[in-house]
This record gives structure tokens, C-alpha cells and sequence, in this order.
């Protein structure tokens, strides 16, 4: 299993051909209390770069894109109920959606945890 | 922003005392303001309402205005011609809300009126207040002198526990009520005082000299009761109580009767009164009064829990092309812990419990039009 990391604060882990993803814990540090999460549909085709998921705090609306491209095979239903999971435990339990990697190659442009935290230093 | 442009931003009395304090600084009306402390919106929103919060309000603008004679009804006869209240009748340390109009009824600013016994004293919106200082200057000067009060700090407390924490400083606040207002000595500081807010809540607004805001600020925050807010939950505050930001809600395009302010412009004003009219814009606004206008700022509020922000449109239903109003402010009410908003409608479909669409990311979500303020004010009357 391997964490990758892009510079718009999102996280990804890989097993096999599938991909999770989430935002970071510097990403929601810079949100503020998170209210709202709207996740994409199952089944639906992301691009890369594509906006998949918005996470709104009590001032602003935030995009989270798609880091790869891919199809939603599952969301984290869980926050839609309790949105403020963002906060308490961004690279955990908050989880956003799961990909089913579209093109493996996409991965080499991610950054490794070494890498992200120097871009967020 | 680049750094270059924030060294042009200006700075309150309090900056230091918000950098100090963990405060996130963001430029806002050419100041540079916290938008947040280190507890964050939510938590300062929610502590406002159950103990007390502090906020630095410096940026907004605070002016005397003396008439000539010496009468402060010569004063307030003045202003008259400029806003649609009734300014006579505020007695010496009573305060009232008013608006600038324009020629077409539209607002140019909103602000507070206060009469302090041989003068008044008027707080307006930081982004309006060299606006206003000089269409007082050009209206007014034949009878009055102005002045403009730059060297004066502003906070406010609000909450539950204002009362408290500032009596420990001031014992006579306990016996001011709200729109109260006046000279007061705090901490032995020359303050303005009154029983007024941004939030809904039960609290004070202190005009204090510059140069001992930190120190009149270092006390109160002294109160484990009182913590300091940024601008992210002043605004969710206001709006769920319900109150209008200029510029948003409110401005130009807008006259009282469309934003719903008919409650500010006493019957000593309108049609028939004794002094009815005589401010701009009074034909289109006074028309309006007895016609009604074509739109109206309305509250609300969401069946779901995604949040309606400042710039959505509305729609009548779900498939029509044609929006019939905009939302302009728009957000998540941590008190109510659901979104709210406030926007305008045709007067036809402005009665409460009207359901209309905004368009939110390409889907029209379901909203009601629902009565303001959202959270009961708690002000002492």
C-alpha cells in the first residue's frame, strides 16, 4: 500500500488498482469546522482534474478534484452525515471516495509524503 | 494576495493584539482584519452565543456631527435631509439605525445615529466611511461641522455575558438598555458606550481613543467569558440574526422598502407625517409605501444541509430558465446548525413559507422563504 499526495492537498492510497482518496489534514486545518461534503455518484467517470467533491466550512465552498483519472466505485457515506469528520481525522475515517484507477501512469505525477511535506512546509 | 499589496492594507489599533493572538489576517475594506482565531468560526460563533465575544470593528468609520447654533436638533434637522428616519426624535442617549439614500432611493450606506446631548455621533460601514465623511461635507456643511474621528478604536462585545464582563469595568452598563448610548468612563478610559451589536445577541459597542484599545481590549479578554472573533463568525452571527451587510444586502440598487427596512423609517417621515419626505430618492421611496415595491429581501432557508452562498440565483421551480432573484449572503448557521440565507424575490413570492430553487453547482435545490431574524435576538429592551 502506497500514499501519494497532490499539491492541491488531497491524498491518495493505492491497493491493487484501486484508489481512495482524501483530503489532507493540512487541507482541512486551512478549511476551518467543516459543514457540508457533497461526494460524487457511484459509477460516475472522473477525469483528472476533474471537480469530484465539494467540502464547504461555515464561510467558503471548496472543490476537491479528481488527483487521477477513474470511475467511483464507492463514497464515504459517513460524511455527509457527520462532515466535521474532516476535521477530527481528515486522513482516516474521513475518506472521500474510491477509484477504480482509469490509467496507472497518472500516478507518477504525485507527490510521496517526503515530497508533500515539503511543498506544505 | 502579494505581500507588496498587503503593506498598502492599514491596520487597526488592535493588530498587534489579533497577530499575538493567533488571528489569520486577511485584507478586508482596506484594512488588514482577522478573519478567524486559532478556536475557529464555528466555536467563536457558538461561544458569542452562549458567553461573550469581543470584536474589533475599528475599520468602521465614526464621525461627529455639530450644527452650528449648538442645538443638536439643528443637527439632526440636518441629517434628516440626507436619511429617511425620524432623527429628532432620538433623545440625548438613545441611538437609532438609518440609511444614506440616493436620488433613485437606493442606499448609499447604512449607519448608526446616536444623540449625545450637544452633538450626534455616527458610525458607518469602513468600505462607505470617506464616501459618507464627504457627502456630509457637501450637503451639510452650511449648517454643521464634521469631523471625523480617525484616532478612535471601535469594539464590540456581544453575548450573554457582555453585560458582566463590562460592568466589571463600567458598573453603570447594567442600567443602560438597548440603543442606550453615551460617554461612559470604562477602566477609567473615555468611552462611547451603547447597548447595541452585529449578532443579535444582547451586548455593547465601545468607542475607545486609540491608544488605549489594547489595554481596554487586554482587560476584557482578562474574562475567561470572553474570547476574541474574527469576521468569519461576525458575519455568521448577523446573519442568522438576520441583519443586512451593505454592500451584500443592501446598496445602491436597493431602497429601504425593497430591503425590507420599512420598520427604520418612522411615520414622521413618510406620506402625511410632519416632516414626510424631504430626503433623496423620497418620491420613488415614499411611492413604494403606499404601492409596494416589485421585490423584496427575503430570509432562507434550506431543506438540506449543503450551504446557499452570496451569488446563487433562484428559480421559481425546477425547470424554468428565467431566475427570479439572487441570493446575497449566503451560508451555514452554526446555531441553527443549518444553512441560511437571505435574498430577493418578487414581492409576490415573498411571503413566508414560499418555496423557491437555487441553483447550486447545476442542480436547483428546494428552499423556503422563512421569517428573520432566524435565532430570536435576546437584546434588552
Amino acid at each position: 500500500m502506497t500514499t501519494l499526495f497532490t499539491s492541491d492537498h488531497e491524498w491518495l492510497r493505492i491497493e491493487g488498482d484501486v484508489a481512495t482518496i482524501g483530503v489532507t489534514d493540512y487541507a482541512q486545518s486551512q478549511l476551518g469546522d467543516v459543514v457540508f461534503v457533497e461526494l460524487p455518484k457511484v459509477g460516475r467517470a472522473l477525469k483528472k482534474a476533474e471537480a469530484a467533491a465539494v467540502v464547504e466550512s461555515v464561510k467558503a465552498a471548496s472543490d476537491v478534484y479528481a488527483p487521477i483519472s477513474g470511475e467511483v466505485i464507492e463514497v464515504n457515506e459517513a460524511l455527509a452525515a457527520e462532515p466535521a469528520l474532516v476535521n477530527s481525522d481528515a486522513g482516516g475515517k474521513a475518506w472521500f471516495f474510491k477509484l477504480k484507477i482509469a490509467d496507472k501512469s497518472e500516478l507518477g505525477g504525485l507527490m510521496d509524503e517526503a515530497a508533500y511535506k515539503a511543498h506544505t512546509a | 494576495m502579494l505581500a507588496s499589496d498587503k503593506s498598502s492594507l492599514r491596520r487597526t489599533p488592535l493588530h498587534g493584539l489579533h497577530v499575538a493572538r493567533g488571528g489569520k489576517m486577511v485584507p478586508f475594506a482596506g484594512y488588514e482584519m482577522p478573519v478567524q482565531f486559532p478556536a475557529g468560526v464555528l466555536k467563536e460563533h457558538l461561544h458569542t452565543r452562549s458567553a461573550a465575544g469581543l470584536f474589533d470593528v475599528s475599520h468602521m468609520g465614526q464621525l461627529a456631527l455639530r450644527a452650528k447654533s449648538g442645538k443638536v436638533e439643528d443637527a439632526a434637522l440636518a441629517l434628516e435631509r440626507l436619511v429617511p428616519q425620524d432623527m429628532v426624535a432620538v433623545a440625548p442617549g438613545r441611538q437609532r439605525y438609518a440609511q444614506f439614500t440616493n436620488s433613485d432611493g437606493g442606499i448609499l450606506d447604512d449607519l448608526m445615529v446616536a444623540n449625545f446631548g450637544d452633538h450626534l455621533f455616527l458610525v458607518v460601514n469602513a468600505a462607505c466611511k470617506a464616501e459618507d465623511e464627504a457627502h456630509l461635507r457637501a450637503h451639510l456643511s452650511d449648517t454643521c461641522i464634521i469631523d471625523s474621528l480617525p484616532d478612535r478604536a471601535l469594539i464590540a462585545l456581544q453575548g450573554p455575558k457582555a453585560e458582566s464582563a463590562l460592568a466589571k469595568l463600567c458598573a453603570d452598563v447594567t442600567t443602560m438598555r438597548f440603543m442606550d448610548t453615551g460617554p461612559r468612563k470604562v477602566a477609567g478610559f473615555d468611552c462611547f458606550v451603547s447597548r447595541s451589536g452585529y449578532t443579535g445577541e444582547d451586548g455593547f459597542e465601545i468607542s475607545v481613543p486609540a491608544e488605549q484599545a489594547e489595554a481596554l481590549v487586554a482587560l476584557l479578554l482578562d474574562n475567561p467569558d470572553v474570547l476574541p472573533i474574527g469576521l468569519g463568525a461576525r458575519d455568521s452571527l448577523r446573519l442568522e440574526a438576520g441583519l443586512c451587510l451593505y454592500g451584500h444586502d443592501l446598496d445602491t440598487t436597493t431602497t429601504p422598502v425593497e430591503g425590507a427596512l420599512e420598520w427604520s423609517v418612522q411615520k414622521s417621515r413618510r406620506s402625511g407625517g410632519a416632516r414626510a419626505g424631504g430626503f433623496p430618492g423620497a418620491e420613488k421611496i415614499l411611492s413604494q409605501f403606499e404601492k409596494g415595491a416589485s421585490r423584496r429581501r427575503v430570509g432562507l432557508r434550506a431543506q438540506g444541509r449543503a450551504p446557499v452562498r452570496e451569488g446563487a440565483l433562484l428559480f421559481a421551480d425546477t425547470a424554468s430558465t428565467d431566475d427570479i432573484g439572487k441570493v446575497t449572503s449566503g451560508g451555514f448557521g452554526p446555531s441553527l446548525n443549518a444553512p441560511v440565507a437571505m435574498g430577493y424575490l418578487p414581492t409576490a413570492l415573498a411571503a413566508d413559507g414560499t418555496q423557491i430553487f437555487a441553483e447550486v453547482r447545476g442542480q436547483r435545490l428546494p428552499l423556503q422563504v422563512a421569517a428573520m431574524p432566524f435565532v430570536p435576538n435576546t437584546y434588552k429592551r
